[in-house]
């Protein structure tokens, strides 16, 4: 029986390895032609190889970097102001989304306000962040929570109002308390939509961290590239440009997986790429 | 049942709809103006450094940003987001069916595409502006570097997605390549090429903003670190304010546009409600 389940199980799943296997190949084949065009460019002469250090000159002084404990605390730095940012968007959009959409009197009062506030360019407010704590974490926790909070608070806005009518009146019909509704009707019907929300915030305080570091100019990996680029040291700004783009590459991964992890009993039921 | 009381409802609408209208209003500006008012009392009771009254914020904007400054400083600064977006839609849509399309294509080029896509784009600012020099191209094209990726991948994503008995079926009535994307392929991504458009507008006014904040003399977002910079308080909430009511310009325009061009789209969604 066992013998007899073993063999066509390779038979059926080899077309699906050979896609994977090919798709593996072409990905690999991608990256490596990127690099191969990005050795070229400046080796050929098209671009200023002064300005445009070539991909093995990036490369080799993104290796020493990863020597130094100083670019390590930086990415410290970075992915602090991200974290700490990024829980205070979370539990403040959570927690006056729930109220606000729960209650439909808040959410009809709250409509335009929001939708004023929700469209200001969280880096419109770098020139008050400055003036008001100046270099410290402070100014750039301004900047990436305003930016985050709109993300997850609009989703869970939506989340809560998208409970299911009859499953609503099935939950009041057999006498659940409010407590209980929260918990067994309200909450599982936002997550979907938290989670998503939780996802484009993460990526959205990686991109004001290291913003606000460039401008604000908090230490971390942002100042560290305007370093770099005041100081004409060209391969250090492309391998910390290299390095921000594989930090948003990992926050990407872990939140989608995150997502799918949770949300596991959920998953089909809806597009998660549409706001 | 319904149509009875439909009818009997009828003759007394007009109070009614005026009381719906009154608290419509009510609604929409009653929080704001509440807001405001505490606003001014604040002001006036407390004031702070760093935050002007609500009267001195719109004289500082009625005298910074209406006059001579607009031209200056920000029709450019608007003329390259609306050059920006405009490209970023069109390379994004363009590129993004050409991938979507083509799977081999696709396989080769994801890798590349999840890890630009999560560069932050400010990072991206030094590079330009060294490559190009500060000028009006660079500030478009970091723009464009930055934003057209929610299209793109958004694109790419609702082309592979198109139904595919739809597809079948086009085949099998033989339409033409133009018209398989005219009318089949476009249409079916449209919803989520819209969703990647929506995401990309405020990374394009980001980046409008930063784009002019380290190597520029003029536009919106310079104008409003100099003000930072000189202690002009009042000045630089009016500069924030700009920005805002442009971004909610850039909300209700693409609104306006979305409800145009995914028309079908939001009545099938109704009927599938109903």
């Amino acid at each position: 029986m066992a013998t007899a389940a073993a063999v066509p199980a390779p038979v059926r799943r080899s077309p699906r390895q050979l896609r994977t296997l090919r798709k593996l190949a072409l990905g690999a084949a991608g990256i490596l032609g990127f690099l191969v065009t990005w050795q070229l460019l400046p080796t050929l002469g098209l671009v200023d190889p002064r300005y445009f250090p070539t991909a093995t000159e990036t490369l080799a002084q993104l290796g020493q970097e990863m020597r130094d404990l100083e670019f390590w605390r930086n990415v410290g730095r970075t992915l602090t102001a991200w974290g700490i940012g990024l829980v205070i968007a979370t539990v403040l959009a959570t927690v006056l989304g729930t109220v606000i959409g729960l209650v439909p009197f808040l959410r009809r009062a709250t409509h335009t306000t929001v939708e004023f506030l929700r469209p200001i360019p969280s880096v419109a407010l770098i020139p008050l962040a400055v003036l008001l704590y100046g270099y410290q974490l402070q100014a750039a926790l301004i900047i990436i929570v305003f930016a985050s909070f709109w993300q997850v608070f609009i989703q869970v806005l939506y989340g809560v109002a998208d409970v299911d009518a009859v499953a609503r009146d099935t939950a009041r019909s057999f006498g659940l308390s409010r407590g209980s509704r929260i918990v067994n009707l309200v909450f599982p019907t936002a997550l979907p939509y938290l989670m998503t929300g939780l996802r484009l915030a993460a990526a959205v305080a990686l991109i004001l961290a290291i913003t606000a570091e460039m401008f604000i100019g908090n230490p971390g990996l942002g100042r560290e590239i305007v370093f770099a680029q005041s100081a004409g040291n060209w391969p250090v700004v492309y391998a910390l440009v290299i390095v921000t783009g594989l930090l948003g590459l990992l926050i990407n991964l872990v939140f989608r997986a995150i997502e799918r992890r949770s949300l596991a009993w959920h998953q089909s039921v809806r597009g998660e790429e549409v706001l | 049942m319904t149509l009875y009381t439909s009818t009997v409802v009828t003759p007394r609408p007009r109070s009614r709809v005026w009381a719906k209208i009154g608290e419509n209003t009510a609604y929409a500006i009653g929080l704001p103006i509440i807001l405001v008012v505490i606003w001014g009392i604040w002001a006036t009771v407390a004031p702070a450094q760093f935050f002007p009254s609500p009267a001195e914020l719109l004289e500082a904007f009625v005298d910074t940003w209406i006059g001579p400054a607009f031209v200056t400083d920000v029709l450019p600064s608007l003329g390259r987001l609306a050059i920006g977006i405009v490209l970023s839609i069109v390379v994004g849509v363009v590129a993004g069916t050409l991938i979507g399309l083509n799977r081999w294509l696709r396989e080769l080029l994801e890798p590349m595409l999840e890890f630009f896509r999560a560069v932050p784009p400010p990072v991206l600012l030094p590079i330009a502006v060294v490559l190009m020099g500060p000028t009006d191209a660079m500030k478009i094209v970091v723009i464009v570097i930055g934003s057209v990726w929610p299209i793109l991948l958004n694109t790419i994503e609702g082309v592979r997605s198109t139904d595919s008995v739809m597809t079948e079926t086009a085949r099998s009535f033989a339409l033409t390549r133009g018209e398989h994307l005219r009318y089949l392929v476009l249409p079916a991504a449209s919803p989520r090429i819209m969703a990647g458009v929506r995401q990309s507008l405020s990374i394009a006014l980001i980046l409008m903003v930063i784009s002019e904040l380290g190597y520029s003399s003029s536009g919106l977002g310079y104008q409003i670190v100099f003000f930072q910079r000189n202690y002009l308080i009042a000045e630089m909430w009016s500069g924030i304010l700009l920005l805002g009511l442009i971004g909610i310009l850039l909300a209700a325009i693409f609104g306006l546009v979305e409800r145009r061009v995914l028309r079908w789209y939001h009545g099938i969604k109704e009927v599938e409600r109903a």
